[in-house]
C-alpha cells in the first residue's frame, strides 16, 4: 500500500506454486468491492479458485490479460479510492514492475518446512510463515489432509501473524504412527508439538478432524489455548458421511476417488486432477493406509463420531468461533448453536465442508478478525 | 518432497529397501565398481551412476559386484530369491538376455508352478533398455515384450522419476519375479518425488491425460511424447486420454476397454519392435473385446522392423516421437 | 570319518530306494501310464546318497534331469514323487512339475532341471543366501558331463570362486550325454578344468559309496568353513537309456550286463560293509522288504490317486498377479 494505493499480486497458493494465470477476471475495473469480494479466477498446475480480495477497494487498474501465465508476486491489478489520479497509478505500476523480483524458487533455498520431534519419538512437520511477537496461529488440518490445506489461508493471515501449519500424525510429512488414532490422541499430538515447538499459548484454527482437536484443546487445556477457530469441525453431532470416509481410505483409482473427494465441496469442480493426484501420491506412502484405517476405527467406529463435544460447549473457557459451510456434506450443518454462551457461528452459503478453501477471503477475515479480538 | 532425476529416485528406492530388509541385496556388473583395483572402491556406483553410493551405506556383503558373468548371477540371483533372499540384480542392458535369459525364463519364472505353488522367488531384474543414445543394435533395444510373453514374469515400465521409484519399491516388495526396465536416456528427468517410502501397485494403469476424443496407449519413454502430442492437440480441440499401463504384466486391460469405450478410437505407442509388441498385444485386445466401440481403425506408432541404427540421423528416424504421435492421433480423430 | 550304523542304514536303505523306484518306473513307464519324459538314475545310487548324507534340511541341491536319485537322497516325500510322475494333483507339485522338475524347498532340495547345466547358477544363489544371512548352510550342484560343457557350469564355478561361495559342484559322469560318450565330448577333464579356476577338485569312483561319500565330506566342509567352493569327478554308470525308451544302440550290448555284475553300487555297498561286519544281513532284508513295500504301496496309491482339476490349470502362477 503506498499513497492510498493497493497492488494486488499473483498468490502463492502452497510452497510449490510458482507461476499462475488469470483465467478471467471478475470484476469491471472502475467498480467497487470490499474485503471477501471474488476479484478474479486464478488458475495454477494444481488448482483453479477464486482469488478473494484481502481489502476494499476500488478497481482502477487490470495490469495482466487473462491467460498469460506470470510468476508468483506479479502485480495483476491495482485499486485505489477515486481520489487518486491515473497518473498516480501508472506511476504506481511502473514503479512496481521496475523493482519486482521473481522470488527464487524453493527447490534452490531447500523447503521452508521445520521438523520437531515430539516426546514420545514421533516427527512432525510443519510450516511456519509471518513474524513472531504478535499472536501465533496454530493450523490443523482435517482427516486425509496436510498443511498444504490452509494454502489459501496461512500466506494471507501471515501477513498479520505468526502462523503455524502443522501436519498431524499420519499425514503430509510427519510420521506415520497415530497412536490410537481418536480426537484425544490427534489432540494430544498438537498439544505434544506445541510442547516441542515450545509455544505456550496459540490461536488454534483447526479443519473438521483439526476442528475437533482444537475444541478437545480448548476444553482440555484452555490454558494453552487463547482461541478456537472450528471450521466445518468434526466432534459436535455424532453423524459423519462414511461414504466419504471410506471412499478416501479404498479409493485406488482416480476416478473412484474424484467421487470421494468432491464430497467436500459446494463446487465439486474444484477437485482438479492434480488435487487427485497429490491425494492418491500420499495413500501409497508407507503407513499411510494404515495410519487413516486407524484414525477412522477409532474416531468414527461403526460409522458414526466417537467424541461428541457440543454439550461442552458453554463449559468453555476461551474464545471460539465455529464457521460452516452451509453445503457440508461430510458432517452435519447444526442449527442453533449461537444460542450457546460465548460461542460465535458463522454459516457460509456456497461452501462445502471446505469453507477455508471455497470462501478463503471471508474465511480469513473471520480468522483476523477473531484472533485480533480475542489477543485484545 | 524435491525434484529427482530417474536416477536418483532408483537409488533412493534401492536404499530404502535394502535399509527396511536385510534379505535385500543388489548385484551386478560394476554396481559398485573397483573390486580388485588399486583405485577408488565404488569407482562407478553403476555403469550409468545409478547406484552409486549404495556401497559406502550397505558394504560388500549386501552390493555385489560381479564379474561380467550374466548367465552365473542372474541364475545365482533366481536361486538366492527361491531360497530367502530378496535379490535385486542388474542386467546392465536388457540386449545381454541373449546370454542368461535361460536363467529368468525357464528357471525364476517357472519355479513356482513346476514346484505345484510352493517356490516363491522373490526376484527383480533391473535392465537398461531403449533407444536414444547413439549406442547401436546391441545396447538399445526394447525388448519388453519378450518377457511379457513368460507366464510367471511380471514386467515394469515405468514413464517417470515418481513413476520409477513406487514401481520399484513395488517390485521388491512383491514375491514374484518382476523385470524392471529403465530407459536409458531417462535417467537424468526430473520431477517431484517424495523422499518416504511409497509403492505403487502393479497391473493399475495410470491415466496422465483426459479427453474426449482419442485414447492413446503408450510405455515408458513413450508417456511424455503421447503426453506432449495430446497437450499441443488439445489447443486444437482434440483431447485425448492417455494411459501409461506401468506394468505390462500384468496389464490393467479394464482402463484400456474402458477408456476405448469412452471415446472410440486408439493409438498404441510402442518403442519396441513392431511384430508381437505391446501395440499389437493392445489392439489384439481391443479388436477382442471393444470392437463395437471403434469409431475407426487402431493405429500403432512403432519403429520399423529393423535393427536400431547407430548414426544419429538413423536412430532419430527410427525412434517414434510425439510429432508420429500427433499425426497417428489426427488420423484417428479425422 | 567312521561312518555310524544309522548312516549305514540309512544310506543303504535310501540306495536302496532309488534302486528300487527307479526299476519300477522303467516297469510302469512300458505299461503306458506315465507321461512324458523319465530319465532313471538306476546305476548312480552311490553318488547322491553318498554326497547327501553330508547334508542337511538347512543345505540346498540343484539337480539334473536325472534327479529322482538326487530327490530321494535329499529326503523329497517318496509317495509324493511316485504321485507327481504320474502327473497326480496330490504330488510333490501337483502334477505341474513331473519327472524333470520334481523338487521340495523345504527339504533344500531346488528342483530336478529340465536345462542340462540350469543348477549350477541357482545353487550360487542358494550359497550366496546362506553366505549373507549366515545360515551354515551349504550348497551342491549335480551336473551330468553333458552339464559340464554348459557355459552356465564353467561360468558358476567361476562365480563361485570369485565369491568365495560355499558350494560343492558334484559333475556326475556317467560316460554319456543323451547318446554321445564323454570321451568325445569333454575336452579335457573335470578336475583340470577345476584347476584352471583354483578350485579344490577330486576324481572319484561312484560306484563306491564310501569312496564319494568321504571326498564329498571334505568338500562339505571346507564349505562350511567359508574355505570356497570344491569340486567332485564323479565317475559311474548309468544302467538304462537316457531317457525312457532309448534303445541304448551306441552301447555296447552287453556293457550293462557286466556293469551290473562287476560295479554295481549295492552290492560292492554290502560286500564291504559284510566284510567289515558292520551289518548283519537280516538287517539289509528287512530294508529291502520294507522298500519294497514302499514302492509297491506309491504306485499304488498314485494309480488310484485324483488327476488334477481344471482349475489347477491357472493357480501357482504368480503370489498375486
Amino acid at each position: 500500500m503506498s499513497d492510498g494505493i493497493h497492488a494486488i499480486v499473483m498468490p502463492k497458493w502452497g510452497l510449490a506454486m510458482t507461476e499462475g494465470m488469470v483465467a478471467e477476471w471478475t470484476i469491471e475495473p472502475g467498480a467497487a468491492f470490499s474485503r471477501g469480494d471474488e476479484i478474479a479466477d486464478i488458475e495454477t498446475a494444481k488448482i483453479t479458485n477464486a482469488l478473494e480480495a484481502s481489502t476494499s477497494g476500488i478497481m482502477r487498474r487490470l495490469v495482466v490479460e487473462p491467460d498469460e501465465m506470470v510468476p508468483v508476486g506479479t502485480l495483476l491489478a491495482v485499486a485505489a479510492d477515486e481520489t487518486v489520479s491515473d497518473d498516480a497509478i501508472d506511476a504506481f505500476v511502473s514503479d512496481f514492475q521496475a523493482n519486482f523480483v521473481v522470488e527464487e524458487t524453493e527447490e534452490d533455498s531447500g523447503p521452508a518446512f521445520e521438523h520437531v520431534t515430539l516426546s514420545d519419538g514421533r516427527n512432525i512437520r510443519f510450516l511456519r510463515q509471518g513474524a513472531g511477537g504478535g499472536p501465533t496461529l496454530v493450523m490443523v488440518h482435517g482427516f486425509g489432509g496436510d498443511l498444504n490445506s490452509w494454502m489459501f489461508n496461512q500466506p494471507v493471515l501471515s501477513e498479520q501473524f505468526e502462523v503455524i501449519a502443522l501436519d498431524l500424525p499420519g499425514h503430509g510429512g510427519s510420521s506415520k504412527d497415530v497412536g490410537g488414532g481418536d480426537v484425544a490422541a490427534m489432540s494430544q499430538a498438537v498439544l505434544d508439538f506445541l510442547d516441542a515447538a515450545d509455544i505456550a499459548s496459540a490461536h488454534i484454527v483447526g479443519h473438521s478432524l483439526g476442528g475437533a482437536c482444537a475444541l478437545h484443546l480448548a476444553l482440555t487445556k484452555p490454558e494453552r489455548v487463547a482461541s478456537a477457530t472450528l471450521i466445518c469441525p468434526a466432534g459436535l453431532a455424532p453423524e459423519i458421511n462414511m461414504t466419504f470416509i471410506n471412499g478416501f481410505i479404498e479409493a485406488r483409482r482416480p476416478r473412484q476417488l474424484r467421487a470421494a473427494l468432491e464430497l467436500l465441496f459446494h463446487e465439486p469442480g474444484l477437485v482438479s486432477r492434480e488435487m487427485i493426484d497429490d491425494v492418491l501420491k500420499f495413500k501409497r506412502i508407507d503407513g499411510v493406509p494404515e495410519a487413516l484405517k486407524a484414525i477412522a476405527e477409532a474416531a468414527f467406529a461403526g460409522g458414526r463420531q466417537s467424541h461428541v463435544m457440543v454439550e461442552k460447549l458453554s463449559e468453555l473457557e476461551v474464545p471460539i468461533q465455529i464457521i460452516l459451510g452451509a453445503s457440508d456434506q461430510i458432517v452435519p450443518v447444526l442449527e442453533a448453536l449461537e444460542t450457546r454462551a460465548g460461542v460465535t457461528v458463522h454459516r457460509l452459503e456456497g461452501s462445502g465442508h471446505t469453507a477455508h478453501m471455497e470462501a478463503p477471503g471471508k474465511v480469513n477475515a473471520l480468522i483476523a478478525d477473531f484472533v485480533v479480538a480475542a489477543s485484545g | 518432497m524435491a525434484k529427482k532425476s530417474v536416477r536418483q529416485a532408483i537409488n533412493e528406492a534401492l536404499a530404502s529397501e535394502m535399509r527396511r530388509d536385510p534379505r535385500v541385496v543388489i548385484m551386478g556388473e560394476d554396481i559398485a565398481g573397483g573390486m580388485g583395483a588399486p583405485g577408488e572402491d565404488d569407482a562407478w556406483g553403476g555403469p550409468l551412476g545409478v547406484t552409486k553410493g549404495l556401497l559406502g551405506e550397505f558394504g560388500r556383503d549386501r552390493v555385489l559386484d560381479t564379474p561380467i558373468t550374466e548367465s552365473a548371477f542372474i541364475g545365482a540371483a533366481a536361486g538366492a530369491a527361491a531360497t530367502g533372499l530378496r535379490p535385486v540384480a542388474e542386467l546392465m542392458f536388457v540386449d545381454f538376455m541373449g546370454v542368461c535369459f535361460d536363467q529368468i525364463y525357464n528357471q525364476a519364472a517357472k519355479f513356482r508352478y513346476m514346484f505345484g505353488g510352493k517356490a516363491v522367488t522373490p526376484l527383480v531384474v533391473r535392465t537398461m533398455y531403449g533407444a536414444g543414445l547413439r549406442a547401436a543394435s546391441q545396447h538399445s533395444q526394447c525388448l519388453y515384450p519378450m518377457f511379457t510373453h513368460i507366464p510367471g514374469l511380471k514386467v515394469v515400465i515405468p514413464s517417470s522419476a515418481y513413476e520409477a521409484k513406487g514401481l520399484l519399491i513395488q517390485a521388491i516388495r512383491d514375491d514374484d519375479p518382476v523385470v524392471f526396465f529403465e530407459h536409458k536416456a531417462m535417467y537424468d528427468e526430473e520431477e517431484e518425488v517424495p523422499d518416504e517410502a511409497y509403492t505403487i501397485p502393479f497391473g493399475e494403469a495410470n491415466i496422465t491425460r483426459e479427453g474426449d476424443d482419442v485414447t492413446v496407449v503408450a510405455f515408458g519413454r513413450m508417456v511424455q511424447f503421447a503426453n506432449q502430442a495430446a497437450d499441443k492437440l488439445a489447443k486444437e480441440g482434440i483431447t485425448c486420454t492417455v494411459i501409461d499401463p506401468r506394468t505390462t504384466s500384468p496389464l490393467d486391460e479394464d482402463t484400456i476397454l474402458e477408456e476405448v469405450a469412452a471415446t472410440g478410437r486408439l493409438v498404441v505407442v510402442d518403442e519396441a519392435s513392431p511384430r508381437c509388441n505391446m501395440a499389437t498385444d493392445i489392439s489384439a485386445l481391443v479388436a477382442q473385446r471393444a470392437f463395437s466401440a471403434l469409431k475407426a481403425p487402431v493405429r500403432m506408432v512403432t519403429p520399423p522392423h529393423t535393427p536400431v541404427p547407430f548414426a544419429a540421423d538413423l536412430e532419430d528416424l527410427y525412434i517414434p516421437g510425439p510429432a508420429q504421435i500427433e499425426q497417428a492421433i489426427r488420423e484417428v480423430a479425422a | 570319518m567312521q561312518l555310524s550304523r544309522e548312516d549305514l542304514l540309512k544310506a543303504y536303505r535310501q540306495m536302496k530306494t532309488i534302486r528300487v523306484f527307479e526299476e519300477r518306473l522303467h516297469d510302469e513307464f512300458a505299461t503306458g501310464d506315465i507321461p512324458g519324459f523319465v530319465h532313471l538314475y538306476a546305476g548312480e545310487e552311490a553318488s547322491g546318497v553318498g554326497v547327501c548324507l553330508n547334508l542337511n534340511d538347512n543345505d540346498y541341491i540343484a539337480s539334473t534331469h536325472r534327479g529322482h536319485g538326487h530327490c530321494i537322497a535329499k529326503g523329497c516325500d517318496v509317495s509324493g514323487m511316485m504321485h507327481e510322475i504320474f502327473g497326480r494333483a496330490d504330488g510333490l507339485c501337483g502334477g505341474k512339475g513331473g519327472s524333470m522338475h520334481i523338487a521340495d524347498l523345504e527339504r533344500g532340495m531346488m528342483g530336478a532341471n529340465g536345462i542340462v547345466g540350469g543348477g549350477p547358477p541357482l545353487i550360487c544363489g542358494a550359497a550366496l543366501t546362506a553366505k549373507t544371512l549366515g545360515t551354515g548352510g551349504v550348497a551342491v550342484a549335480f551336473v551330468g558331463d553333458g552339464g559340464s560343457n554348459q557355459g552356465t557350469t564353467m561360468e558358476s564355478l567361476n562365480l563361485a570362486k570369485v565369491w568365495n561361495l560355499p558350494v560343492i559342484f558334484v559333475v556326475e559322469d556317467n560316460g554319456y550325454a543323451e547318446a554321445t560318450s564323454s570321451s568325445w565330448a569333454v575336452a579335457g577333464d573335470a578336475v583340470r578344468r577345476a584347476a584352471g579356476y583354483d578350485i579344490p577338485a577330486q576324481q572319484v569312483d561312484g560306484h563306491d559309496f564310501f569312496a564319494v561319500n568321504e571326498v564329498a565330506r571334505e568338500a562339505v566342509e571346507r564349505a562350511r568353513a567359508g574355505d570356497g567352493p570344491s569340486l567332485l569327478h564323479v565317475k559311474l554308470s548309468r544302467y538304462y537309456g537316457h531317457f525312457e525308451g532309448d534303445a541304448m544302440t551306441y552301447r555296447d550290448p552287453d556293457e550293462v550286463s557286466k556293469l551290473r555284475q562287476d560295479k554295481d553300487c549295492l552290492d560292492l555297498f554290502q560286500k564291504r560293509v559284510n566284510e567289515a561286519g558292520l551289518l548283519e544281513p537280516a538287517q539289509f532284508e528287512e530294508i529291502d522288504r520294507d522298500v519294497a513295500t514302499l514302492i509297491d504301496d506309491a504306485v499304488a496309491s498314485a494309480r488310484a490317486a485324483p488327476v488334477p482339476s481344471a482349475q489347477d490349470l491357472l493357480t501357482d502362477v504368480y503370489v498375486s498377479y
